[in-house]
């Protein structure tokens, strides 16, 4: 179901936690808001949720403006970061809890149980209590929860942030095609570039409760609308008022010819991809990022000197 | 407690903490109780103290009390004012234990998750009878509801006796017993969280069916020691119902003040049985909790 958010503010106290924010979410689509930690992006989807109230703005669910219903009756399905299990219940009865709740017979929430178990690998598991399962599993476990009651639009909050790097690749990557599969408008809370960048389809950007950018991820890297969205969404070289990405940095070895010299302060090798600190012959410093076949074509080693090609920068104009 | 505890705590705070290592003074080996021999000499100042305080006196109540054999017990225990007694003091607990809990799982939940100004006075409210002597509680029940207080004529009138009457036993049962179960719930209400309910309104839970199924569930263990300490601490109040009761024998004798009077009636038998008594209830009260405990630690229940 499509999701329009209005002109929405809110304050925690003197905190002005969103400050006039609209966003579209079209129906069936999986959007990700991006920010740093403070940025609203999470009191954001928890208006959408209706598990805070805004201050004065608009929440249209399907075309129902839904402002003023409580969260149990908007239809969502909503996942929190540290999974938010009733550690008392079984995984079965977690998973059943919304139909129980909703008085259906219990062989039919044995068996969509059943289903939504298997749909999210937890198959065999339905007789442990949570605190006997991993966190990875705990997750999985909160989602066939949420999916459970058929939610029109499905809310992640920061879903993955408390898992360690293997588990959460993973999980990023199992949520794509979960959506694929069942195309359930998703609305995912993260401050993590990449995994915004992995999963969703369309982006929006936050800062200091404000929206900065929304777009595809590729609209984001390609156009970014100011400093702060070129700086979150990728790495960057900052010259002055001008930005860099550092993989557009061309590095030639010394005799090539025309363009910047800069000496190698330090090389790092992260697998394929290899870090270069740069420091310029007005003492600015940067890094270029590179393939490890130019890195050994262009045999760097700290000490040395070359000649950067830099690409047109991109300046910004002053936000005030 | 096991000795396998007392001798890996200390340990636990040395490594932990890295308080003794932080000391200029320091082999990080110094901290008290961390030798052999330091360890055993805490150990014995710990159970002396408790052997002094508690044992000695306990096993002497025990040992006077069956001193004679069975037979006199038997009839102490079955004298009408005892168990006239027993059963008044169970029927107070009865109506104190539901009613604290109730209110105490309301005020907890009021002042851990409540918005409202003035919570910090709530809560001090809350603790004072942990502050003010139940005799002093007692005082002011009488002082408010009795025949020369502020409504007790109004109420005796009407008929309605609260001074040296059941009612006003349970009031000031009730009053000094009030703050357990509020906290002992505040703390795991705060380690529950806010998320797990949130979660069960998100699901359509009704605010009714998220107490019922999450919440309670969730703090069930707090509460159930609250009401253990509740239900001893009920069990041997005596101050306060010492005077609001006007200790009536054989109506409102409760039964640590029938311990009282048989023992300043020289009937030494009689008061040690009814203490004997008393020991036992609160004996098994506290087993009862250290069941629920071993319950909790076993059960996913957390």
């Amino acid at each position: 179901m499509a999701i329009q958010v209005r002109e929405v503010d809110k304050h925690f106290g003197e905190f002005q936690a969103l400050d006039d924010v609209s966003i579209e979410v079209a129906d069936g689509a999986l959007t990700a808001l991006l920010g740093p930690s403070g940025s609203g992006k999470s009191t954001l989807l928890r208006i959408i949720a209706g598990l805070e109230t805004p201050d004065s703005g608009h929440v249209v669910i399907d075309e129902e403006d839904v402002t003023s219903s409580p969260a149990r009756e908007r239809g969502i399905g909503f996942v929190f970061q540290h999974y938010a299990p009733f550690k008392h219940m079984t995984v079965h009865d977690n998973v059943g809890f919304g139909l129980s709740v909703r008085k259906r017979p219990k062989r039919e929430i044995s068996d969509r149980v059943g289903e939504l178990l298997a749909l999210v690998r937890l198959d065999g598991l339905a007789d442990r209590y949570p605190s006997q399962l991993s966190g990875g599993q705990q997750q999985r476990m909160a989602l066939a929860r949420a999916l459970a009651v058929q939610p029109q639009v499905l809310l992640l909050d920061e879903p993955f942030g408390a898992l360690d790097a293997q588990v959460r690749a993973e999980l990023r990557e199992w949520l794509r095609r979960l959506h694929d599969e069942i195309h359930v408008t998703t609305i995912f809370v993260t401050h993590d570039q990449e995994e915004a960048m992995e999963v969703a389809e369309q982006i929006v950007v936050m800062n200091h409760g404000r929206i900065e950018q929304a777009g595809t991820p590729r609209e984001l890297y390609e156009a970014p609308a100011n400093e702060f969205v070129m700086s979150f969404i990728g790495p960057v070289n900052r010259l002055g008022d001008a930005f860099l990405r550092p993989h557009d940095i061309q590095l030639l070895s010394d005799s090539e010819g025309e363009g910047e010299e800069a000496l190698v302060e330090r090389v790092v090798h992260l697998g394929f991809e290899v870090r270069v600190e740069l420091k310029l012959g007005d003492g600015r410093e940067l890094w270029a990022q590179v393939t490890r076949e130019t890195a050994q074509q262009l045999e760097l080693v700290e000490g040395q000197i070359l000649t950067l090609r830099l690409p047109q920068p991109r300046v910004f104009a002053q936000t005030s | 407690m096991s000795s396998s505890a007392t001798a890996t705590l200390p340990v636990g705070i040395e490594e932990g903490g890295g308080v003794a290592r932080g000391l200029p003074r320091g082999k990080p080996n110094s901290t008290i109780g961390s030798s052999r021999g330091g360890r055993l000499a805490m150990r014995t100042i710990a159970l002396g103290y408790l052997a002094i305080l508690l044992g000695a006196p306990l096993v002497m109540i025990f040992y006077r009390t069956f001193e004679h054999g069975l037979a006199p017990v038997w009839d102490a225990v079955t004298a009408p004012n005892a168990l006239h007694a027993m059963s008044l003091s169970l029927e107070i607990v009865l109506i104190v234990v539901p009613l604290n809990t109730i209110f105490g799982i309301g005020a907890a939940i009021m002042l851990e998750r409540g918005r409202m100004p003035g919570k910090t006075l709530f809560g001090l409210l809350i603790d004072m009878p942990f502050a003010i002597s139940p005799v002093v509680v007692g005082l002011a029940l009488v002082l408010v509801y009795g025949r020369a207080g502020w409504f007790g004529d109004e109420l005796a009138a009407q008929g309605i006796n609260i001074i040296f009457s059941i009612p006003g036993m349970v009031m000031a049962t009730a009053l000094v017993t009030l703050p357990f179960v509020v906290r002992e719930t505040v703390p795991v209400l705060r380690e529950l969280g806010t998320d797990s309910e949130q979660a069960a309104e998100t699901l359509g839970a009704s605010p009714w069916q998220t107490f019922w199924r999450v919440t309670l569930p969730g703090i069930r263990w707090g509460v159930g020691y609250g009401v253990v300490l509740t239900t001893a601490r009920a069990l041997g109040e005596f101050g306060a119902v010492s005077i609001v009761s006007g200790r009536i024998t054989g109506q409102t004798q409760t039964l640590p003040l029938y311990v009282q009077d048989r023992f300043e009636n020289f009937d030494t038998t009689g008061a040690y049985t009814a203490a004997v008594m008393l020991a036992l209830l609160a004996l098994f009260t506290l087993l009862a909790m250290n069941l629920l405990a071993r319950r909790a630690n076993k059960k996913g229940g957390h």
